[in-house]
Protein backbone atom coordinates (compact mmCIF):
# COMPACT_ATOMS: atom_id res chain seq x y z
CA UNK A 1 0.00 0.00 0.00
CA UNK A 2 2.69 2.45 0.22
CA UNK A 3 3.94 2.31 -2.94
CA UNK A 4 4.05 5.13 -5.32
CA UNK A 5 0.12 5.88 -6.79
CA UNK A 6 0.92 5.52 -10.71
CA UNK A 7 -1.76 7.37 -12.24
CA UNK A 8 -4.51 5.57 -14.10
CA UNK A 9 -3.91 4.60 -17.92
CA UNK A 10 -6.14 7.02 -19.82
CA UNK A 11 -9.68 5.67 -19.76
CA UNK A 12 -10.97 3.41 -22.45
CA UNK A 13 -14.08 3.71 -22.09
CA UNK A 14 -15.55 7.36 -21.97
CA UNK A 15 -19.40 6.36 -20.70
CA UNK A 16 -19.67 8.19 -17.33
CA UNK A 17 -21.87 5.03 -16.01
CA UNK A 18 -19.24 2.10 -17.41
CA UNK A 19 -16.63 1.99 -14.71
CA UNK A 20 -19.69 1.03 -12.33
CA UNK A 21 -21.42 -1.41 -14.76
CA UNK A 22 -17.80 -3.77 -14.47
CA UNK A 23 -17.95 -2.60 -10.76
CA UNK A 24 -21.33 -4.19 -10.38
CA UNK A 25 -21.47 -7.89 -10.33
CA UNK A 26 -18.36 -7.69 -8.07
CA UNK A 27 -19.47 -5.15 -5.93
CA UNK A 28 -23.39 -6.96 -5.22
CA UNK A 29 -21.63 -10.40 -4.28
CA UNK A 30 -19.73 -8.36 -2.05
CA UNK A 31 -21.33 -5.95 -0.36
CA UNK A 32 -24.35 -8.86 -0.38
CA UNK A 33 -22.18 -11.63 1.37
CA UNK A 34 -19.55 -9.58 2.91
CA UNK A 35 -20.10 -6.51 3.75
CA UNK A 36 -24.16 -6.95 4.83
CA UNK A 37 -23.49 -9.93 7.09
CA UNK A 38 -20.64 -7.39 8.71
CA UNK A 39 -23.30 -4.88 9.64
CA UNK A 40 -25.54 -7.42 10.48
CA UNK A 41 -22.99 -8.89 13.05
CA UNK A 42 -22.42 -5.51 14.92
CA UNK A 43 -26.46 -5.55 14.83
CA UNK A 44 -26.51 -8.99 16.29
CA UNK A 45 -24.03 -8.26 18.86
CA UNK A 46 -26.58 -6.07 21.05
CA UNK A 47 -29.26 -8.17 21.22
CA UNK A 48 -30.02 -11.17 23.71
CA UNK A 49 -30.38 -13.88 21.26
CA UNK A 50 -30.98 -17.77 21.27
CA UNK A 51 -31.14 -18.47 18.25
CA UNK A 52 -35.04 -18.76 17.40
CA UNK A 53 -37.94 -16.98 18.76
CA UNK A 54 -38.02 -13.11 20.00
CA UNK A 55 -34.77 -11.42 21.11
CA UNK A 56 -34.13 -8.42 24.00
CA UNK A 57 -32.33 -5.09 22.63
CA UNK A 58 -29.49 -5.42 25.36
CA UNK A 59 -27.33 -2.28 24.13
CA UNK A 60 -23.60 -2.88 24.88
CA UNK A 61 -24.52 -5.68 27.75
CA UNK A 62 -22.91 -8.73 25.69
CA UNK A 63 -19.74 -6.18 25.47
CA UNK A 64 -19.81 -5.86 28.92
CA UNK A 65 -20.19 -9.05 29.82
CA UNK A 66 -17.17 -10.57 28.17
CA UNK A 67 -15.10 -8.06 30.22
CA UNK A 68 -16.01 -10.30 32.90
CA UNK A 69 -16.11 -13.70 30.94
CA UNK A 70 -13.75 -15.50 32.31
CA UNK A 71 -13.66 -17.98 29.30
CA UNK A 72 -13.69 -15.15 26.41
CA UNK A 73 -10.27 -13.46 28.58
CA UNK A 74 -8.67 -16.87 28.35
CA UNK A 75 -9.71 -16.73 24.73
CA UNK A 76 -8.43 -13.62 24.05
CA UNK A 77 -5.09 -14.58 26.51
CA UNK A 78 -4.39 -17.58 24.58
CA UNK A 79 -4.78 -16.20 21.05
CA UNK A 80 -1.70 -13.12 21.92
CA UNK A 81 0.23 -16.29 23.56
CA UNK A 82 -0.23 -18.05 19.97
CA UNK A 83 0.98 -14.87 18.21
CA UNK A 84 4.36 -15.62 19.96
CA UNK A 85 4.31 -19.32 17.76
CA UNK A 86 2.76 -18.36 14.84
CA UNK A 87 4.45 -14.94 14.20
CA UNK A 88 7.30 -13.96 16.60
CA UNK A 89 9.25 -17.74 16.63
CA UNK A 90 8.15 -17.98 12.66
CA UNK A 91 9.97 -14.60 12.25
CA UNK A 92 13.01 -14.82 14.49
CA UNK A 93 14.14 -18.67 13.02
CA UNK A 94 13.14 -17.65 9.42
CA UNK A 95 15.20 -14.37 9.57
CA UNK A 96 18.32 -16.15 10.53
CA UNK A 97 17.25 -19.38 7.95
CA UNK A 98 17.10 -16.65 4.86
CA UNK A 99 20.01 -14.74 6.31
CA UNK A 100 21.90 -17.85 6.20
CA UNK A 101 21.07 -18.63 2.75
CA UNK A 102 21.15 -15.28 1.49
CA UNK A 103 25.03 -15.35 2.03
CA UNK A 104 25.69 -18.70 0.42
CA UNK A 105 24.42 -19.29 -3.40
CA UNK A 106 22.01 -21.95 -3.19
CA UNK A 107 21.39 -24.95 -5.39
CA UNK A 108 18.32 -26.48 -5.66
CA UNK A 109 16.54 -24.07 -3.86
CA UNK A 110 13.82 -24.57 -6.05
CA UNK A 111 13.09 -28.23 -4.65
CA UNK A 112 13.75 -27.03 -1.17
CA UNK A 113 11.06 -24.14 -1.71
CA UNK A 114 8.74 -26.66 -2.75
CA UNK A 115 9.21 -28.91 0.77
CA UNK A 116 8.77 -25.67 2.63
CA UNK A 117 5.99 -24.61 0.93
CA UNK A 118 3.88 -27.28 1.46
CA UNK A 119 2.48 -26.90 5.07
CA UNK A 120 0.61 -23.78 3.57
CA UNK A 121 -0.99 -25.89 1.03
CA UNK A 122 -2.47 -28.40 2.64
CA UNK A 123 -5.75 -28.38 4.29
CA UNK A 124 -5.54 -27.28 8.69
CA UNK A 125 -7.97 -29.86 9.02
CA UNK A 126 -5.32 -32.85 7.54
CA UNK A 127 -2.87 -31.03 9.23
CA UNK A 128 -4.80 -30.89 12.74
CA UNK A 129 -5.23 -35.19 12.17
CA UNK A 130 -1.12 -35.14 11.49
CA UNK A 131 -0.32 -33.55 15.12
CA UNK A 132 -3.32 -34.89 16.28
CA UNK A 133 -1.86 -38.50 15.66
CA UNK A 134 1.93 -36.88 16.12
CA UNK A 135 0.81 -35.83 20.05
CA UNK A 136 -0.90 -38.48 20.86
CA UNK A 137 -0.36 -40.91 23.97
CA UNK A 138 1.00 -43.52 21.67
CA UNK A 139 2.34 -41.22 18.91
CA UNK A 140 5.12 -39.86 17.45
CA UNK A 141 6.51 -37.29 20.05
CA UNK A 142 6.37 -39.75 23.04
CA UNK A 143 7.80 -42.25 21.01
CA UNK A 144 10.81 -40.56 20.37
CA UNK A 145 11.11 -39.15 23.43
CA UNK A 146 11.20 -43.09 24.86
CA UNK A 147 13.76 -43.68 22.43
CA UNK A 148 16.25 -41.08 23.69
CA UNK A 149 15.41 -42.06 27.42
CA UNK A 150 13.02 -39.62 28.32
CA UNK A 151 9.97 -41.20 29.18
CA UNK A 152 9.16 -39.42 32.25
CA UNK A 153 8.41 -36.37 29.81
CA UNK A 154 5.69 -38.60 28.18
CA UNK A 155 1.97 -37.34 27.99
CA UNK A 156 -1.30 -37.19 26.51
CA UNK A 157 0.06 -33.90 24.93
CA UNK A 158 -3.26 -32.37 23.47
CA UNK A 159 -4.93 -33.21 26.92
CA UNK A 160 -2.51 -31.94 29.24
CA UNK A 161 -3.82 -28.51 30.65
CA UNK A 162 -0.48 -27.28 30.65
CA UNK A 163 0.84 -28.16 27.57
CA UNK A 164 -2.26 -28.25 25.45
CA UNK A 165 -1.88 -24.86 24.25
CA UNK A 166 1.85 -24.69 23.45
CA UNK A 167 1.27 -28.19 21.33
CA UNK A 168 -1.19 -25.88 19.37
CA UNK A 169 1.12 -23.26 19.25
CA UNK A 170 3.84 -25.62 17.79
CA UNK A 171 1.34 -26.30 15.29
CA UNK A 172 0.93 -22.78 14.56
CA UNK A 173 4.79 -22.57 14.50
CA UNK A 174 5.59 -25.32 11.68
CA UNK A 175 2.84 -24.19 9.72
CA UNK A 176 4.68 -20.46 9.38
CA UNK A 177 7.54 -20.53 9.53
CA UNK A 178 8.61 -22.11 5.90
CA UNK A 179 6.17 -18.99 4.28
CA UNK A 180 8.03 -16.50 7.07
CA UNK A 181 11.26 -17.74 5.48
CA UNK A 182 10.57 -17.72 1.86
CA UNK A 183 8.72 -13.78 2.04
CA UNK A 184 11.91 -12.99 3.67
CA UNK A 185 14.62 -14.75 1.14
CA UNK A 186 12.71 -13.09 -1.71
CA UNK A 187 12.98 -9.97 0.03
CA UNK A 188 17.01 -10.80 0.70
CA UNK A 189 17.34 -11.60 -3.08
CA UNK A 190 16.74 -8.11 -3.83
CA UNK A 191 19.73 -7.21 -2.16
CA UNK A 192 23.00 -6.21 -4.67
CA UNK A 193 25.37 -8.18 -4.08
CA UNK A 194 27.78 -4.80 -3.88
CA UNK A 195 26.02 -3.91 -0.25
CA UNK A 196 27.70 -7.03 0.86
CA UNK A 197 30.80 -6.79 -0.86
CA UNK A 198 31.47 -3.42 0.37
CA UNK A 199 30.48 -4.52 3.96
CA UNK A 200 33.06 -6.78 4.21
CA UNK A 201 35.68 -4.80 2.64
CA UNK A 202 34.93 -2.81 5.71
CA UNK A 203 35.40 -5.60 7.84
CA UNK A 204 32.06 -6.59 8.75
CA UNK A 205 31.55 -9.88 9.82
CA UNK A 206 28.42 -11.75 9.45
CA UNK A 207 26.24 -10.53 12.45
CA UNK A 208 27.16 -6.77 11.44
CA UNK A 209 26.19 -7.54 7.93
CA UNK A 210 23.10 -8.61 9.31
CA UNK A 211 22.07 -5.57 11.40
CA UNK A 212 23.67 -3.45 8.80
CA UNK A 213 22.54 -4.30 5.57
CA UNK A 214 20.03 -7.72 5.98
CA UNK A 215 18.03 -6.63 8.22
CA UNK A 216 16.85 -2.88 7.28
CA UNK A 217 16.16 -4.09 3.83
CA UNK A 218 13.50 -6.46 4.80
CA UNK A 219 11.62 -4.10 6.75
CA UNK A 220 8.42 -4.58 4.07
CA UNK A 221 8.38 -7.90 4.36
CA UNK A 222 8.69 -8.50 8.02
CA UNK A 223 5.68 -6.35 8.07
CA UNK A 224 3.89 -8.24 5.66
CA UNK A 225 4.85 -11.39 7.42
CA UNK A 226 3.68 -9.80 10.72
CA UNK A 227 0.69 -9.09 9.65
CA UNK A 228 -0.29 -12.67 7.54
CA UNK A 229 1.03 -14.84 10.91
CA UNK A 230 -0.92 -12.53 13.65
CA UNK A 231 -4.04 -13.08 11.36
CA UNK A 232 -3.72 -16.70 11.01
CA UNK A 233 -2.91 -16.76 14.85
CA UNK A 234 -6.23 -14.80 15.85
CA UNK A 235 -8.24 -17.10 13.18
CA UNK A 236 -7.00 -20.24 14.19
CA UNK A 237 -10.60 -21.83 14.38
CA UNK A 238 -10.16 -25.44 12.26
CA UNK A 239 -7.04 -26.54 14.29
CA UNK A 240 -8.72 -26.31 17.74
CA UNK A 241 -11.86 -27.51 16.56
CA UNK A 242 -10.18 -30.75 15.40
CA UNK A 243 -7.19 -31.10 17.94
CA UNK A 244 -8.56 -29.84 21.01
CA UNK A 245 -12.51 -28.57 20.77
CA UNK A 246 -10.91 -25.95 22.91
CA UNK A 247 -9.89 -28.19 26.09
CA UNK A 248 -9.31 -29.75 27.94
CA UNK A 249 -11.54 -27.38 30.20
CA UNK A 250 -11.10 -24.04 28.58
CA UNK A 251 -7.14 -24.67 28.10
CA UNK A 252 -6.85 -23.78 24.24
CA UNK A 253 -10.32 -21.95 23.79
CA UNK A 254 -9.10 -18.99 21.29
CA UNK A 255 -11.53 -16.03 20.03
CA UNK A 256 -12.46 -17.58 17.03
CA UNK A 257 -13.50 -20.96 18.66
CA UNK A 258 -15.64 -18.90 20.55
CA UNK A 259 -17.79 -17.18 18.05
CA UNK A 260 -18.62 -21.12 16.52
CA UNK A 261 -19.16 -22.13 20.54
CA UNK A 262 -21.56 -19.84 21.85
CA UNK A 263 -23.34 -19.43 18.74
CA UNK A 264 -24.04 -22.81 17.68
CA UNK A 265 -23.60 -25.28 20.99
CA UNK A 266 -24.24 -22.59 23.64
CA UNK A 267 -26.58 -20.73 21.77
CA UNK A 268 -25.95 -16.89 22.53
CA UNK A 269 -26.07 -15.58 19.21
CA UNK A 270 -25.66 -12.02 20.61
CA UNK A 271 -22.71 -12.92 22.65
CA UNK A 272 -21.07 -14.62 19.70
CA UNK A 273 -21.77 -12.03 17.79
CA UNK A 274 -19.95 -9.77 20.55
CA UNK A 275 -16.56 -11.98 20.15
CA UNK A 276 -16.79 -11.86 16.38
CA UNK A 277 -17.13 -7.95 16.33
CA UNK A 278 -14.02 -7.40 19.04
CA UNK A 279 -12.22 -9.89 17.05
CA UNK A 280 -12.81 -8.27 13.43
CA UNK A 281 -11.34 -5.27 15.37
CA UNK A 282 -8.60 -6.91 16.38
CA UNK A 283 -7.29 -8.36 13.45
CA UNK A 284 -8.18 -4.64 11.59
CA UNK A 285 -5.97 -2.72 14.73
CA UNK A 286 -3.16 -5.19 14.20
CA UNK A 287 -3.32 -4.68 10.70
CA UNK A 288 -3.14 -0.80 11.01
CA UNK A 289 -0.53 -1.15 14.09
CA UNK A 290 1.95 -3.10 11.93
CA UNK A 291 1.42 -1.43 9.22
CA UNK A 292 2.20 2.33 10.64
CA UNK A 293 5.01 0.93 12.06
CA UNK A 294 6.40 -1.33 9.61
CA UNK A 295 6.30 2.18 7.21
CA UNK A 296 7.49 4.59 10.16
CA UNK A 297 10.87 2.44 9.96
CA UNK A 298 11.52 3.16 6.41
CA UNK B 1 30.90 -12.93 -3.58
CA UNK B 2 32.83 -16.07 -2.59
CA UNK B 3 31.37 -18.59 -0.45
CA UNK B 4 33.89 -21.19 1.63
CA UNK B 5 32.72 -24.74 1.10
CA UNK B 6 32.05 -25.68 4.60
CA UNK B 7 29.50 -22.53 4.66
CA UNK B 8 28.15 -24.05 1.89
CA UNK B 9 27.94 -26.92 3.40
CA UNK B 10 26.48 -25.87 6.50
CA UNK B 11 23.71 -24.50 4.50
CA UNK B 12 22.51 -27.22 2.56
CA UNK B 13 22.51 -29.30 6.23
CA UNK B 14 19.98 -26.42 7.37
CA UNK B 15 18.09 -26.18 4.25
CA UNK B 16 17.41 -30.40 4.40
CA UNK B 17 16.81 -30.54 8.34
CA UNK B 18 14.29 -27.86 7.28
CA UNK B 19 12.73 -29.36 4.64
CA UNK B 20 12.68 -32.32 6.63
CA UNK B 21 11.17 -30.80 9.50
CA UNK B 22 8.48 -29.09 7.59
CA UNK B 23 6.95 -32.09 5.20
CA UNK B 24 7.71 -34.97 8.88
CA UNK B 25 3.81 -34.53 9.24
CA UNK B 26 2.63 -34.92 5.84
CA UNK B 27 5.03 -37.90 5.71
CA UNK B 28 3.63 -39.11 8.34
CA UNK B 29 0.08 -39.60 7.37
CA UNK B 30 0.83 -40.87 4.05
CA UNK B 31 3.10 -43.36 5.89
CA UNK B 32 0.51 -44.11 8.90
CA UNK B 33 -2.17 -44.59 6.11
CA UNK B 34 -0.78 -47.92 5.08
CA UNK B 35 -0.50 -49.23 7.92
CA UNK B 36 -2.72 -51.87 9.43
CA UNK B 37 -5.98 -50.63 11.09
CA UNK B 38 -6.72 -51.55 14.25
CA UNK B 39 -7.82 -55.15 14.37
CA UNK B 40 -5.30 -56.45 11.45
CA UNK B 41 -2.36 -58.20 12.11
CA UNK B 42 -0.93 -58.63 8.56
CA UNK B 43 2.66 -56.98 7.94
CA UNK B 44 2.69 -55.56 4.29
CA UNK B 45 1.28 -52.17 2.75
CA UNK B 46 -2.49 -51.48 3.16
CA UNK B 47 -3.60 -49.50 0.39
CA UNK B 48 -7.33 -50.98 0.97
CA UNK B 49 -7.36 -48.57 3.75
CA UNK B 50 -8.43 -46.03 1.20
CA UNK B 51 -11.01 -48.17 -0.07
CA UNK B 52 -12.01 -48.23 3.39
CA UNK B 53 -12.13 -45.46 4.39
CA UNK B 54 -13.42 -43.41 1.29
CA UNK B 55 -16.58 -45.85 1.99
CA UNK B 56 -16.79 -45.20 5.90
CA UNK B 57 -16.23 -41.56 5.48
CA UNK B 58 -18.68 -41.22 1.92
CA UNK B 59 -15.78 -39.10 0.39
CA UNK B 60 -17.39 -39.85 -2.99
CA UNK B 61 -19.77 -37.15 -2.35
CA UNK B 62 -17.56 -34.98 -0.07
CA UNK B 63 -15.38 -34.84 -3.04
CA UNK B 64 -17.77 -33.88 -5.61
CA UNK B 65 -19.36 -31.09 -3.95
CA UNK B 66 -15.91 -29.79 -3.28
CA UNK B 67 -14.94 -29.95 -6.82
CA UNK B 68 -18.51 -28.38 -7.37
CA UNK B 69 -18.05 -25.73 -5.03
CA UNK B 70 -14.53 -24.93 -6.11
CA UNK B 71 -16.15 -24.43 -10.30
CA UNK B 72 -18.36 -22.24 -8.46
CA UNK B 73 -16.60 -20.10 -6.22
CA UNK B 74 -13.33 -19.67 -8.78
CA UNK B 75 -15.36 -19.37 -12.20
CA UNK B 76 -17.57 -16.40 -10.73
CA UNK B 77 -15.35 -14.93 -8.73
CA UNK B 78 -12.77 -14.30 -11.29
CA UNK B 79 -14.90 -13.13 -13.56
CA UNK B 80 -16.37 -10.90 -11.43
CA UNK B 81 -12.38 -10.00 -10.18
CA UNK B 82 -11.41 -9.48 -13.81
CA UNK B 83 -14.52 -7.33 -14.61
CA UNK B 84 -13.78 -5.27 -11.44
CA UNK B 85 -10.22 -5.39 -11.76
CA UNK B 86 -10.47 -3.92 -15.19
CA UNK B 87 -12.38 -0.68 -14.24
CA UNK B 88 -9.84 0.52 -10.82
CA UNK B 89 -7.00 -0.24 -13.10
CA UNK B 90 -7.97 1.38 -16.04
CA UNK B 91 -11.04 3.98 -15.85
CA UNK B 92 -11.21 6.99 -14.05
CA UNK B 93 -14.56 7.56 -12.04
CA UNK B 94 -16.29 9.19 -9.04
CA UNK B 95 -15.37 7.60 -6.04
CA UNK B 96 -13.03 4.87 -7.16
CA UNK B 97 -10.42 5.32 -4.14
CA UNK B 98 -13.54 4.85 -1.99
CA UNK B 99 -14.90 2.04 -3.69
CA UNK B 100 -11.41 0.42 -3.74
CA UNK B 101 -10.66 0.56 -0.19
CA UNK B 102 -13.71 -0.23 0.67
CA UNK B 103 -12.81 -3.94 -1.69
CA UNK B 104 -9.62 -3.35 -0.04
CA UNK B 105 -11.63 -3.89 3.96
CA UNK B 106 -12.34 -7.29 2.56
CA UNK B 107 -9.18 -8.85 3.12
CA UNK B 108 -8.99 -8.20 6.48
CA UNK B 109 -12.82 -9.91 7.56
CA UNK B 110 -12.30 -12.70 8.97
CA UNK B 111 -15.00 -15.48 8.16
CA UNK B 112 -15.80 -15.97 11.73
CA UNK B 113 -17.67 -12.29 11.70
CA UNK B 114 -20.05 -12.79 9.38
CA UNK B 115 -20.81 -16.15 9.24
CA UNK B 116 -23.42 -15.41 12.15
CA UNK B 117 -25.64 -13.54 10.58
CA UNK B 118 -25.30 -15.19 7.30
CA UNK B 119 -26.49 -18.46 8.43
CA UNK B 120 -29.65 -16.99 10.30
CA UNK B 121 -30.19 -14.48 7.40
CA UNK B 122 -29.86 -17.33 4.27
CA UNK B 123 -32.12 -20.07 7.01
CA UNK B 124 -34.85 -17.05 7.02
CA UNK B 125 -35.03 -17.07 3.13
CA UNK B 126 -34.65 -21.08 3.00
CA UNK B 127 -31.28 -20.77 1.40
CA UNK B 128 -28.77 -23.23 4.09
CA UNK B 129 -28.04 -26.47 2.96
CA UNK B 130 -27.80 -25.64 -0.81
CA UNK B 131 -24.54 -24.87 -2.75
CA UNK B 132 -25.22 -21.11 -3.16
CA UNK B 133 -25.06 -20.93 0.86
CA UNK B 134 -21.34 -22.21 0.98
CA UNK B 135 -20.25 -20.78 -2.63
CA UNK B 136 -21.42 -17.32 -2.29
CA UNK B 137 -19.56 -15.70 0.68
CA UNK B 138 -16.43 -17.63 -0.39
CA UNK B 139 -17.54 -15.92 -3.62
CA UNK B 140 -17.44 -12.54 -1.72
CA UNK B 141 -13.97 -13.03 -0.05
CA UNK B 142 -12.23 -14.25 -3.16
CA UNK B 143 -13.85 -11.41 -5.14
CA UNK B 144 -12.43 -9.11 -2.70
CA UNK B 145 -8.96 -10.69 -3.45
CA UNK B 146 -9.15 -10.81 -6.90
CA UNK B 147 -10.52 -7.61 -7.33
CA UNK B 148 -7.64 -6.35 -5.64
CA UNK B 149 -5.25 -8.38 -7.25
CA UNK B 150 -6.50 -7.91 -10.61
CA UNK B 151 -6.08 -4.18 -10.16
CA UNK B 152 -2.71 -4.16 -10.21
CA UNK B 153 -1.99 -6.42 -12.99
CA UNK B 154 -4.35 -4.08 -15.23
CA UNK B 155 -2.65 -0.92 -13.96
CA UNK B 156 1.07 -2.12 -14.00
CA UNK B 157 0.09 -2.48 -18.15
CA UNK B 158 1.96 -0.03 -20.93
CA UNK B 159 -0.48 2.68 -21.07
CA UNK B 160 -0.20 3.11 -24.94
CA UNK B 161 -1.64 -0.68 -25.46
CA UNK B 162 -4.40 0.54 -23.62
CA UNK B 163 -4.27 3.63 -26.10
CA UNK B 164 -3.92 1.92 -29.12
CA UNK B 165 -7.14 -0.69 -28.45
CA UNK B 166 -8.89 2.20 -27.82
CA UNK B 167 -7.62 4.74 -31.43
CA UNK B 168 -8.69 1.32 -32.84
CA UNK B 169 -11.73 1.56 -31.73
CA UNK B 170 -12.19 -0.96 -29.79
CA UNK B 171 -13.94 0.22 -26.50
CA UNK B 172 -15.00 -2.08 -23.53
CA UNK B 173 -15.45 -5.40 -23.12
CA UNK B 174 -13.55 -6.21 -26.81
CA UNK B 175 -10.51 -4.38 -25.10
CA UNK B 176 -10.44 -6.19 -22.19
CA UNK B 177 -11.11 -9.72 -24.31
CA UNK B 178 -8.91 -8.88 -27.23
CA UNK B 179 -5.93 -6.88 -25.48
CA UNK B 180 -5.96 -6.54 -21.90
CA UNK B 181 -6.54 -10.64 -20.58
CA UNK B 182 -4.08 -12.26 -23.24
CA UNK B 183 -0.58 -10.71 -21.39
CA UNK B 184 -2.63 -10.82 -18.01
CA UNK B 185 -2.73 -14.72 -18.44
CA UNK B 186 -0.22 -15.94 -16.02
CA UNK B 187 -1.25 -13.74 -13.11
CA UNK B 188 -5.28 -14.65 -13.76
CA UNK B 189 -4.34 -18.41 -13.39
CA UNK B 190 -2.06 -17.37 -10.40
CA UNK B 191 -5.04 -16.02 -8.50
CA UNK B 192 -7.27 -18.69 -9.76
CA UNK B 193 -5.00 -21.13 -8.42
CA UNK B 194 -4.80 -19.54 -5.04
CA UNK B 195 -9.07 -19.22 -4.98
CA UNK B 196 -9.20 -23.05 -5.76
CA UNK B 197 -6.90 -23.33 -2.85
CA UNK B 198 -8.71 -21.53 -0.50
CA UNK B 199 -11.76 -22.59 -1.66
CA UNK B 200 -11.10 -26.22 -1.50
CA UNK B 201 -9.69 -26.17 2.36
CA UNK B 202 -12.27 -23.86 3.97
CA UNK B 203 -13.73 -25.15 6.37
CA UNK B 204 -15.72 -22.88 9.00
CA UNK B 205 -18.47 -21.71 6.25
CA UNK B 206 -19.49 -25.40 4.97
CA UNK B 207 -19.41 -26.37 8.73
CA UNK B 208 -22.14 -23.60 9.44
CA UNK B 209 -23.87 -23.42 5.97
CA UNK B 210 -24.88 -26.45 5.91
CA UNK B 211 -25.75 -27.94 8.71
CA UNK B 212 -27.31 -31.11 7.55
CA UNK B 213 -24.50 -32.13 5.57
CA UNK B 214 -25.82 -32.30 2.59
CA UNK B 215 -23.39 -29.84 1.01
CA UNK B 216 -20.37 -31.22 3.44
CA UNK B 217 -17.01 -30.90 1.50
CA UNK B 218 -13.80 -32.42 2.15
CA UNK B 219 -12.49 -31.24 4.96
CA UNK B 220 -15.60 -31.25 7.06
CA UNK B 221 -15.90 -34.61 5.76
CA UNK B 222 -12.65 -35.72 7.17
CA UNK B 223 -13.66 -33.84 10.99
CA UNK B 224 -16.69 -35.75 10.85
CA UNK B 225 -14.56 -39.23 10.01
CA UNK B 226 -12.62 -37.87 12.60
CA UNK B 227 -14.52 -37.52 15.13
CA UNK B 228 -16.16 -41.29 14.48
CA UNK B 229 -13.13 -43.32 13.69
CA UNK B 230 -10.18 -41.28 16.03
CA UNK B 231 -8.64 -44.50 17.16
CA UNK B 232 -7.80 -46.04 14.51
CA UNK B 233 -4.79 -44.04 12.88
CA UNK B 234 -4.46 -45.45 10.20
CA UNK B 235 -7.57 -45.20 8.52
CA UNK B 236 -7.75 -41.09 9.98
CA UNK B 237 -4.65 -40.96 8.01
CA UNK B 238 -5.86 -42.44 4.71
CA UNK B 239 -9.32 -40.40 4.88
CA UNK B 240 -6.39 -37.08 5.76
CA UNK B 241 -4.68 -38.62 2.31
CA UNK B 242 -8.01 -38.57 0.36
CA UNK B 243 -8.32 -34.92 1.09
CA UNK B 244 -5.02 -33.74 0.80
CA UNK B 245 -3.97 -35.62 -2.07
CA UNK B 246 -6.28 -33.66 -4.82
CA UNK B 247 -4.53 -30.36 -3.69
CA UNK B 248 -1.01 -31.44 -3.25
CA UNK B 249 -1.04 -32.54 -6.79
CA UNK B 250 -2.07 -29.34 -7.63
CA UNK B 251 0.75 -28.17 -6.17
CA UNK B 252 3.10 -30.11 -7.80
CA UNK B 253 2.37 -29.46 -10.48
CA UNK B 254 1.40 -25.75 -10.67
CA UNK B 255 4.20 -24.81 -7.50
CA UNK B 256 5.22 -21.92 -9.71
CA UNK B 257 1.78 -20.03 -9.23
CA UNK B 258 1.07 -21.21 -6.04
CA UNK B 259 4.51 -20.14 -4.31
CA UNK B 260 4.53 -16.98 -6.78
CA UNK B 261 1.44 -15.77 -6.18
CA UNK B 262 1.17 -16.50 -2.10
CA UNK B 263 4.40 -14.62 -1.82
CA UNK B 264 3.62 -11.81 -4.43
CA UNK B 265 0.05 -11.13 -2.98
CA UNK B 266 1.66 -10.99 0.70
CA UNK B 267 4.13 -8.71 -0.41
CA UNK B 268 1.61 -6.48 -2.37
CA UNK B 269 -0.50 -5.90 0.80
Amino acid sequence: MARKRREAPSAVVRGRLTPYLYLLPAFLVYAGFLLYPLLRAAQFSLYDWPGFGPSTFVGLGNYVDLLSDRRFLAAVTHALTLIIFYSILPLVVGLVLAAILRRGKVKGLGVFRVLIFMPQVIALVVVAVAWYQIYAPNGYLNALLSAVGLEGLTRGWLGDPTFALPAVGMVGFWLQTGLVMLLLLAGMGRIPNDQYEAARLDGAGPIREFFAITLPAVKAEITTALVLTIIAALKTFDLVYVTTGGGPGTATTVPSYEVYNRAFNLKEVGSASAVAVVLTILVFLINVVVSRIGEEKR
Amino acid sequence: MRVSALEKTANYVILSLFALYAIFPIVTIAVTALRPKIGVTDPGLHIENFAEAWELGKFGSALTNSVLVALLVVSVALTFSVLAGYAFGTMRFRGSTFLFYLFLLGLMVPAEAIVIPLFFDLRTLGLTDTIWAVALPQIAQSVAFGTFWMRSQFRAMPPNLIEAASIDGAGGLRALVRIMIPPALPSIATVAVLMFMWTWNEFLIPLVMSPSGVWRTAPLGLSIFKGQYTADHALLSAAGVIIAAPIVVAFLFLQRYFINGMLEGAAKE
